[in-house]
């Protein structure tokens, strides 16, 4: 049951933030690019002033699939590193946090469009 | 004929708009359904792997749906998966995944470093160039304050 | 010819010989897919790279149109060809093979008629005797200059168009059976602030109004006078506005208007506003309405092609789409 309620919370605050997505993609002349960068900095704020933490026990996958979620893990590591390694650690901080989602971009990405090509679409 | 003004508020209020009612339960739909299947893949993690840590478990959940992303694309799916899902299927992380390999396939016949390798950011660059500097931007600010 | 007119009357009509259309394999499944000359199976067409394949179809309908008219390569003077890729490659590199003068044209979607009335204007001056009108685009090379990667997960919007995969010739002569280009009124750049890349029909519809009343107040025609109104690429929502702005300046064309890109797909919902492209109002004039105009089911169409005149760098700096369009008068004689 409990498992249960964790999935529908998961897919609630998930759907959400798509279904507020997808309202910005109707109404405005939003680009995808523009929509992911406005999600992804909403994650970095949210990080910011602390408000994440709460969201993320609350829905866990929910938001961090999300791109708001690597907003948030770009953040985290920056403060940690402000925190442990003073101005040298806000540098190095972000980037080591996100680094395998990095990584795994650009190893799939680079891998991928070697074996694959693009098709037409009908 | 008729003039600018006239013209403009002719568009404006005759043009098709999207169908909100249907694009948004299918963002719903499906946006749900993709966080599902990282919180899914999170407690196999857990149970599969007792020893890793909370965090290590999140970026291994990434790099699972960032490769899941990447897949779909070079089969050919993930195109489709957007044009039913909308928002549904840019803004989870496998959309970011997308993003970069839908490029970077596109512009292969202009070979590996002008084609591969200089285009797979022209979608996802803001995203990674945004992302860093404003973290870095607010790490600066914790470390004077 | 007044000072300020737009129209031309040709002296001597050239005669339009032949024609030929190749399209892929979308635009062969619409309703009017078995018209065509030749539906390529793949959007490839076993070439390693789309702009190639756009090459391959283009010189493909060069050859047929000269051979369908009874031409040998020999005898044509000049290939006046334009297409949508960036410094107009397929025309320049599909036509490298040809023992004979070229003038590359670009006016988007339009370019098939500037191509027809250039070539108008050589023959009837008795410069040429026999000039290759051809336009092409594709789907997928165009995809990739004007909007994303095939592969990216956008949505289209309900306004998009598909840029069609096809490539028309058509052989002018200055001798010969067929029906005649005996005017063209050429367009002005007419731009009415639309700035949505998505809403080409809407950024189009004013050129193609100002165009058509322009041709009927100076050559004293009626809209009855001819049998089909055709417009290029406005699309289903783009041929609403025509008829509305037109409605507004007192001409009614609504029952023998036709749109090239509103139709060439039928009623496919997933086609949106229908088919665009270089190719698009050709591929149709040079299957349908050249067959129609052979047999003599019909015997008089305006022939306006539209064209949106923006580019990717041009809408990224917030620049509104201005739009062009070039009207040309095909008859059959007594």
């Amino acid at each position: 049951m409990e498992i249960f309620l964790t999935y529908l919370t998961v897919f609630a605050v998930g759907g959400t933030i798509c279904i507020i997505g997808q309202i910005l993609l109707n109404l405005t002349k939003m680009t995808p690019a523009r929509i992911l960068v406005s999600f992804l900095l909403a994650g970095v704020f949210l990080e910011a002033v602390g408000l994440f933490k709460y969201i993320k026990d609350f829905a866990q996958a929910g938001v961090t699939v999300p791109i708001c979620g690597f907003g948030s893990v770009l953040v985290k590591g920056a403060v940690k590193g402000a925190n442990e390694n003073g101005l040298l650690g806000a540098f190095l901080g972000s980037v080591t946090a996100a680094s395998a989602g990095l990584t795994a971009a650009i190893v799939f990405g680079f891998l991928f469009s070697i074996l694959f090509s693009s098709k037409n679409k009908s | 004929m008729m003039d600018k003004e006239t013209y403009a508020e002719l568009v404006s209020r005759t043009a098709p708009k999207s169908k909100h009612f249907s694009t948004i339960i299918r963002a719903f739909l499906i946006g749900g359904l993709i966080c599902c299947i990282g919180q899914a893949f999170a407690d196999i993690f857990a149970m599969a792997f007792p020893y890793l840590q909370k965090d290590e478990i999140a970026s291994v959940v990434t790099v699972t749906m960032i490769f899941s992303g990447a897949f779909l694309t070079g089969i050919g799916v993930y195109d489709d998966i957007g044009n039913f899902a909308g928002a549904g299927s840019i803004i989870p992380i496998t959309g970011f995944a997308n993003s970069i390999v839908a490029p970077s396939m596109e512009f292969k016949k202009e070979g590996i470093i002008f084609g591969v390798c200089a285009k797979m950011f022209v979608v996802a660059g803001p995203v990674i160039v945004l992302g860093i500097l404003s973290s870095a931007l607010i790490g600066i600010i914790y470390w004077i304050f | 010819m007044e000072k300020g007119n737009q129209t031309i009357i040709f002296e001597k009509s050239p005669v339009i010989i032949g024609t030929y259309s190749i399209v892929g394999p979308m635009e062969g499944k619409g309703p009017f897919g078995t018209l065509f000359d030749h539906v390529i199976e793949k959007p490839e067409w076993d070439e390693p790279s789309f702009e190639k394949a756009e090459c391959k179809m283009h010189r493909h309908a060069i050859i047929h149109a000269i051979e369908k008219a009874g031409l040998d390569e020999s005898d044509i003077d000049s290939i006046i060809s334009g297409d949508l890729l960036n410094q107009m490659i397929t025309s320049s590199y599909s036509v490298r093979e040809f023992d004979c003068t070229y003038l590359g044209l670009y006016s988007a979607c339009s370019t098939i008629a500037e191509a027809m009335t250039i070539g108008s204007l050589l023959i009837s001056g008795k410069h040429f005797k026999n000039i290759a009108c051809v336009t092409s685009s594709h789907f997928c090379s165009a995809e990739r200059q004007y909007r994303y990667p095939l592969e990216l997960g956008t949505p289209r919007t309900p306004l998009s168009q598909w840029t069609v995969t096809g490539a028309g010739c058509m052989i002018l002569s200055d001798k010969g059976i067929g029906p005649k280009i005996t005017m063209a009124t050429l367009g002005k750049v007419i731009d009415y602030k639309i700035s949505d890349v998505n809403n080409m029909g809407a950024a189009m519809a004013p050129a193609a109004a100002h165009t058509i009343i322009t041709h009927f107040k100076e050559t004293k025609r009626m809209p009855v006078y001819y049998d089909a109104i055709v417009t290029g690429d406005l699309g289903k929502y783009g041929s609403e506005l025509l008829l509305k702005l037109l409605k507004d300046a007192g001409l009614d064309v609504a029952s023998r208007h036709f749109d090239c890109g509103a139709k060439i797909f039928g009623d496919d919902e997933k086609k949106y506003q229908g088919g665009s492209g270089a190719g698009c109002c050709n591929v149709m004039f040079c299957s349908y309405f050249y067959n129609k105009l052979k047999k003599r089911e019909i015997n008089k169409i305006l022939f306006i092609p539209t064209g949106a005149l923006m580019s990717k760098i041009s809408s990224l700096q917030g620049e509104s789409i201005p739009a062009i369009a070039q009207a040309v008068a095909i008859e059959n004689m007594e």
